[in-house]
């Protein structure tokens, strides 16, 4: 019998879709049952607590949880997010239920040794309840109580070499595709960065004092598979410089029809005889490619290199030899002023260890925000509020064709100082001997 | 400007503001040092180390504060007893 009557979550569960209140009805249960006599560090019915107080808050329309608080582990200003609820009595088991995050590992690589693992851990110090992963990446611990986080960090630290992730107004945990590691696509190794990066700014991670939240993702090449660019501060999108390989064969070998388009990933119901000029060529965003005597030809510096040809024919064509990335900035959620994507900052740059270059561009990105952006403020806030031209400044860029969104319709230009040849002074007695008063 | 003498300068200010608020952005903290974020960062990480201030989250936001002052400081010591 559950400890509190749900009948508005239960009513969750009746959709086509997999419940998060079965879930929470499972954990409830194997809590209740302890098959593997657990010395559980928070209340054993925690989870039917949660239960109770979710309902509670559809009933009331209003969330019973308040907001945020002082704990964390020491040294660390992110990483554990302090929850309370509002009605401790009747819900003792999640009187506090903090969250803590957990660095997850690049590219979401585990093994199911290290996943049970942490589940054991989270089990016996915790609620049980875990989100497989937060939309920043990192493995997130939902609901323990103020003891035992300490307890959590040096286990994470000490046994599973596992770091908290970031929260707050931090350095979010970066994250990662899978990159090279197993995928063709992937224009530079996104782990190494991403673990590079990470340890390089530790304290930005760790020591909340940015205005507000900063994601870095890596995406191997524009397919995106992280969607760094709709939510990231600074994207790293793959790219290259020079031209989609061609492999004329293997283009032929899909026109006849020997091997399926998308590497089959359609083949769930027959769309007919594949059609290049259909499904591809006219498909191509900015229209640079044409058959030639039944030849692929592409017109490369009109590509924009959004994917589609590589990814129906993934055995043809292939990314070019003259790899590295794209970075675009402030992309966010939309809290302020709607959701925005990335800008272009950086065309290209070269993706090499010791990553120098991408530093240099980060550290004056971060410079500039933290003395201009407002509290919570996001950097793309802080680009629409000054300006794109005041970031190239910050940032040393020059202005170039790629950072131009539109043609301009402001006929005014506002030249500076050192932009204009002699400056704002003249010698008043040279204008004179030309120009009488 | 010296550990010692930041530390008071911060102290003195945040007891100043403590009638009207007890949570602070880093933003004020480095405002009140004078100093740019990344200098005011090295005092304000040794604060924290201190227990001086403390940091407060709301998850996606930081804070600081002074311990012990405020209303939410006051209902955690209480459920923490
Ligand atoms: S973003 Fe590109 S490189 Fe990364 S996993 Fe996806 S397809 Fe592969
Ligand atoms: S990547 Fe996109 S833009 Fe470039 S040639 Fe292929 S379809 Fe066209």
């Amino acid at each position: 019998m559950a400890k509190h009557a749900t009948p508005l979550l239960d009513q969750l569960e009746s959709g086509p879709w997999p419940s998060f209140v079965s879930d929470l009805k499972q954990e409830a249960a194997n809590r209740a049952k302890n098959p593997n006599n657990v010395e559980f560090q928070v209340a054993q019915d925690c989870v039917e607590d949660l239960l109770g107080i979710l309902e509670l808050s559809f009933k009331h329309g209003m969330t019973h949880w308040k907001h945020g608080g002082i704990v964390g582990v020491f040294g660390y200003g992110g990483g554990v997010i302090g929850r309370y609820c509002d009605q401790p009595e009747k819900f003792p088991g999640v009187a506090h239920f903090h969250t803590m995050r957990v660095a997850q590992p690049g590219g979401k690589y585990y093994t199911t040794e290290f996943l049970k693992k942490l589940c054991d851990l989270w089990e016996f110090r915790g609620s049980g309840v875990t989100n497989m992963h937060g939309s920043t990446g990192d493995i997130i611990f939902i609901g323990t109580s103020t003891p035992q986080l300490e307890e959590i960090f040096y286990e994470l630290t000490h046994t599973f070499n596992q770091d908290l992730g970031g929260s707050g107004s931090n350095l979010r945990t970066p994250a990662d595709c899978i990159g090279s590691s197993r995928c063709e696509y992937s224009c530079y190794d996104t782990q190494a960065i991403c673990y590079d990066l990470t340890q390089e700014y530790q304290d930005e991670l760790h020591r909340p004092a940015f205005p507000y939240k900063f994601k870095f993702k890596f995406d191997g090449c524009p397919n995106c598979c992280v969607a760094s660019i709709a939510r990231a501060d600074i994207s790293f999108v793959g790219n290259w410089k020079d031209d989609i390989k061609i492999d004329q064969e293997a283009v032929a070998g899909y026109i006849g029809g020997e091997f399926p388009a998308n590497a089959g990933d359609h083949n769930g119901r027959d769309w007919g005889k594949f059609d290049i000029e259909k499904e591809v060529i006219g498909l191509c965003p900015t229209q640079c490619m044409w058959m030639d005597s039944g030849k692929l030809k592409i017109d490369n510096k009109e590509c924009t290199r959004c994917m589609h040809c590589i990814n129906v024919m993934p055995r043809a064509l292939h990314i070019g030899d003259d790899r590295g990335c794209s970075m675009l900035v402030g992309a966010k959620a939309p809290i302020l002023d709607g959701a925005q994507m990335g800008s272009l900052l950086v065309p290209f740059i070269k993706v090499e260890e010791p990553y120098d270059e991408i530093k240099e561009v980060i550290e004056g990105i971060w410079d500039w925000w933290m003395e201009e952006g407002k509290n919570r403020e996001r950097l793309g806030e802080l680009i629409k509020r000054q300006g794109f031209q005041k970031l190239l400044e910050a940032t040393n860029i020059k202005p170039m064709a790629q950072h131009v969104q539109e043609p301009r319709h402001n006929p005014y230009i506002f030249w500076k100082e050192d932009e204009v040849d002699g400056g704002w002074d003249r010698d008043i007695n040279a204008f004179r001997k030309d120009h009488l008063r | 400007m010296e550990y010692e003498e930041a530390k008071k300068l911060i102290v003195e200010q945040l007891t100043k503001k403590l009638k009207t608020k007890s949570k602070f952005y880093f933003n004020d903290l480095s405002k009140i040092l004078e100093m740019k974020p990344r200098e005011a960062k090295k005092i304000v990480n040794k604060l924290v180390e201190e227990k001086v201030l403390e940091y407060w989250s709301s998850g996606s936001t930081s804070m600081y504060g002074m311990p012990g002052t405020g209303k939410q400081a006051a209902a955690e010591h209480e459920e923490k007893e």
